[in-house]
């Protein structure tokens, strides 16, 4: 019985007097999507940062491929085969989209799995920005980042993310910001990711458009895990109605 | 012997403290690290000396007004200069590195060099604690340290703008949001940091001459204790102030003077290598950041 | 009618962009004029000039050394306040070298260069990974404290130094090799610069979350960034051992780190060209100026301050925006 994909066991962090994140624990299987979802100040920026070693957590384990990521550098992480995009999009906005890309091409992993000398690089930059929705030739590959609408900026870093060929891909809420339209044109993107047996991770609040691609969903609140299970099966949940609308004691005066 | 040693170490300590708290204040407030602090220490100390002499004001009155002019000047240092390179880091530290260089070299330069440049000390007398000799200076110090250590808790925890000191070293962004004014508050930090400096520097360069080559020294000194000891950490500058003032005075009484220096590098040196933060520091690493 | 300000590119910027310069003579030649007459000039200036002003060029050339070196760290994001710690350490161990153990310069130089490296580098290892600002702290007062130890302890000569250096080869040698030496120190970072190489040393200036998110290794890029730039500062600091024949305590003054930055805030961070041609004007001033005494220091303080403050962009930064775009009014339509 081979140790599952990737399993986070009792993962805890703590900023000061605050608990951030609190003995969270899931499974998740290779080449599934997983949803985080939550209310606002759940923990799940927290739970990414633990992740990808943004943040160092107080106990528990991230055990991936059945190594432990937990005290890992992000830059070793991101070698493991495991990236993730931010909230706050961080290109650089003085360069144009695909030198942005230039950076993760240049890491040791991409190095290693898509070679490359120093000119062919921009072609494969500009097939990855392709892979992710931006027009062939056109100007928003060779303008600065600093003019791209929000929509290509959210492309970029999962343009970014994508660089690394990654195992396992962790998205803080790629669909924010985006209108229906953009967001739907994501999705199949990511179904592609999926069908070349990535494995991904997406925190999300457009529920409606997470539930279509997710596999599995991870409900949080105030730092702890309420609910783990299919989509339709999580939705059900007492528990995790309350999160969101609140209970019934709760709902004073008018109704 | 010993117990010479002990108090001096404790005098020294505390001279240390003085001299870096105002640096570590304003950095921990308003993230400014004020490089031309030791340039403002040594201005508080001329304008002192000048007042009395030229225009012959009592004592208390020179270093009230010296006191109020250095953080006046720090405070339009940080509004005129400061605040147009807000959050660029190389600006803000070559702004102030220039502006500290600048004043020290133009009192270099204008003769400001001679033991009649000394500011008299507060009662030319000594007193005897325990077996050793201690002069009465050496005392106020102590005094002048405690008080203000004293009186920087209170603030901090008890007026509004010491509440909104706390504030802005926590979180600037929230306490922009809850009404503080930061710009603000940062000019006071800078202010605040500058006036304690120039307190400092009324009690302590009474001992000596008013050097200018002082300037650097005390920069280098509070740079020291701040880095052992953990920028932003109040406590970390006491302790950081007491492990190397102590250190110094004992290598003076029991080796030679001049390692006195060495003592300063050799602990800046151990804490790089094993906490590079400092002892309290609150600095995460790189990543923390959010 | 509302008007704004529009900048273009110049026509023959544009024509000889990339490989269409080799289109005819006026387009190379505008490629090329303004990387080789600087080199030229600087040549016949210093083959007539006389020995006074050749001793100058070669300080202008040292000085600019760690200049260039100063802005290859600060476009890595490292501020530093003390290129007179790695002058001074290449310094000593070439003079130390020298005078105890006899070694020639030819052998003395490398291994100041090569050493120094090591040792500063390992030496601000531990900052590296705090932020910036603990960069510079660190290296203001390392110099500070060094000197006053030297003063202290007398060792390695103490408040006298070594004499009696070996000297280089005189004359004109020495100041080609100096003018050698700085071109080619440009002109490779510029290149490293504009490489992909330099784009990641830039990026972690820029968001080193980012690059660290993007698998790369930011304190071993700043360590080798630190391992350049203090290897070419002890390089000067060892060449001018040799040339003065003469190490002391004064090369960890704060003058070595402070006219750096000024060169650099005067001439145009970020440009490498910049700060070199800041420091052919500030050097040279320098000299002229000796009669003002120690208001020269303050005269370069604030200088700096204006410059950073007032002037950002600095000179360099100006003369090639005019090279490269020119401007013009436009209606704005309404």
């Amino acid at each position: 019985m081979s140790s599952p994909f990737l399993s986070v066991e009792n993962l805890s962090k703590s900023f000061g007097g605050v608990q951030a994140v609190s003995q969270v624990s899931f499974e998740l299987e290779e080449n599934k999507v997983l949803g985080v979802i939550g209310p606002n100040g759940a923990g799940k920026t927290t739970l990414i940062n633990l992740l990808t070693g943004f943040v160092r957590p107080d106990t528990g384990k991230v055990l991936f491929k059945g190594q432990n990521l937990a005290g890992l550098r992000p830059y070793k992480i991101a070698n493991l085969g495991v990236a993730r995009t931010f909230q706050m999009v961080k290109p650089f906005y003085q360069l144009p989209a695909f030198k942005n890309l230039v950076l993760p091409l240049r890491s040791p992993r991409a190095r290693h799995l898509i070679g490359g000398r120093y000119g062919d690089l921009d072609a494969v930059a500009k097939d990855l920005l392709e892979e992710v929705g931006f027009e062939r030739d056109s100007w928003v590959i060779y303008k600065h980042a600093s003019v791209l609408p929000h929509g290509y900026l959210k492309r970029l870093e999962l343009a970014r993310c994508i660089a690394l060929s990654p195992e396992l891909i962790v998205l803080d809420e790629l669909f924010s910001g985006l209108s229906l339209a953009e967001v739907a044109s994501l999705v199949p993107v990511i179904d592609k990711l999926k069908v070349q047996g990535k494995t991904i991770i997406m925190v999300e609040h457009r529920l409606r458009e997470l539930f279509r691609i997710a596999d599995q969903v991870v409900v949080m609140n105030f730092g702890q895990k309420i609910a783990d299970g299919k989509p339709k099966e999580v939705m059900e949940q007492q528990s995790v109605r309350e999160a969101y609308l609140g209970s019934e004691e709760e709902e004073g005066g008018d109704a | 012997m010993l117990q010479g040693v002990l108090i001096y170490g404790f005098v020294n300590s505390v001279m240390l403290v003085l001299v870096a708290m105002g640096f570590n204040l304003t950095f921990g407030i308003s993230g400014v690290a004020n490089f031309a602090y030791g340039a403002l220490y040594i201005m508080a100390g001329f304008t002192c000396w000048g007042l009395l002499n030229s225009l012959g004001l009592p004592y208390w009155l020179a270093a009230a007004l010296s006191v109020a002019a250095t953080a006046l000047l720090a405070g339009l240092l940080f509004r005129f200069v400061l605040l147009r390179v807000r959050g660029l880091v190389i600006s803000e530290v070559i702004a102030t590195f220039g502006v500290g260089l600048a004043i020290l070299e133009l009192f270099r330069y204008f003769g400001f060099i001679g033991f009649e440049y000394t500011l008299p000390v507060w009662l030319d007398a000594s007193f005897d604690v325990g077996e050793t000799v201690v002069d009465a200076q050496r005392l106020l110090i102590v005094a002048v340290g405690a008080l203000l250590t004293l009186f920087l808790w209170v603030f901090t925890r008890y007026t509004r703008t010491g509440r909104a000191f706390r504030g802005i070293a926590q979180d600037e962004r929230t306490a922009l949001t809850l009404g503080i004014n930061a710009d603000m508050v940062s000019a006071y930090a800078v202010a605040f940091g500058a006036g304690y400096a120039a307190l400092a520097a009324l009690v302590i360069l009474p001992l000596g001459t008013i050097a200018v080559n002082e300037g650097y020294d005390v920069l280098v000194n509070a740079l020291a204790v701040c880095i052992v000891g953990g920028l932003g950490s109040t406590v970390g500058v006491i302790v950081a102030g007491f492990l190397i003032g102590f250190a110094q005075v004992f290598t003076a009484s029991y080796g030679e003077t001049h390692w006195m220096m060495i003592v300063s590098l050799a602990a800046l040196l151990i804490i790089l290598l094993i906490k590079p933060s400092g002892l309290f520091g609150k600095q995460k690493e790189l990543e923390e950041r959010i | 009618m509302a008007k704004r300000l529009e900048r273009l590119d110049r026509g023959i910027k544009v024509r000889s962009d990339d490989i269409f310069a080799l289109n005819s003579w006026r387009e190379m030649l505008y490629i090329i004029a303004p990387r080789v007459l600087p080199v030229l000039l600087l040549l016949v200036v210093g083959v007539w000039a006389s020995t006074y002003w050749q001793r100058v060029i070669m300080q202008v050339c040292m000085i600019g050394l760690l200049a260039i070196s100063w802005d290859l760290l600060a476009a890595v994001g490292m501020v530093s306040l003390g290129q007179a710690l790695f002058f001074g350490i290449g310094a000593y161990i070439a003079g130390v070298l020298n005078h105890y153990l006899g070694m020639s310069p030819w052998l003395t130089i490398p291994l100041a260069t090569v050493g120094g490296a090591a040792v500063c580098t390992f030496l601000l290892l531990p900052v590296l990974r705090l932020r910036g600002i603990y960069f510079s702290m660190v290296t203001l007062i390392l110099p500070l404290m060094i000197e006053r130890i030297i003063e202290a302890t007398k060792v390695f000569g103490g408040t006298e130094g070594l004499s009696g250096i070996e000297s280089l080869p005189q004359g004109m040698t020495e100041l080609i090799a100096a003018m050698v030496v700085v071109w080619i120190a440009l002109f490779s970072f510029t290149r490293m610069m504009n490489s992909d190489y330099g784009l990641i040393l830039k990026g972690i200036n820029d968001n080193d979350r980012a690059v660290m998110s993007a698998g790369l290794n930011i304190y071993y890029y700043k360590a080798q960034a630190l391992f350049l730039s203090s290897g070419v500062a002890a390089f000067a600091g060892a060449f001018i051992t040799h040339a003065y024949q003469f190490v002391g305590m004064p090369v960890f003054a704060l003058d070595y780190s402070i006219l750096p930055i000024a060169a650099a805030a005067v001439g145009g961070m970020g440009t490498l060209a910049g700060p070199l041609l800041g420091c052919f004007i500030l050097v040279p001033m320098n000299e002229l100026l000796r009669g003002l005494g120690g208001m020269r220091t303050v005269i370069y303080a604030l200088l700096l301050v204006v410059f950073t403050v007032g002037l950002p962009e600095g000179i360099f930064h100006y003369i090639k925006r005019k090279y490269t775009q020119f401007e013009r009014w436009v209606e704005v339509d309404s």
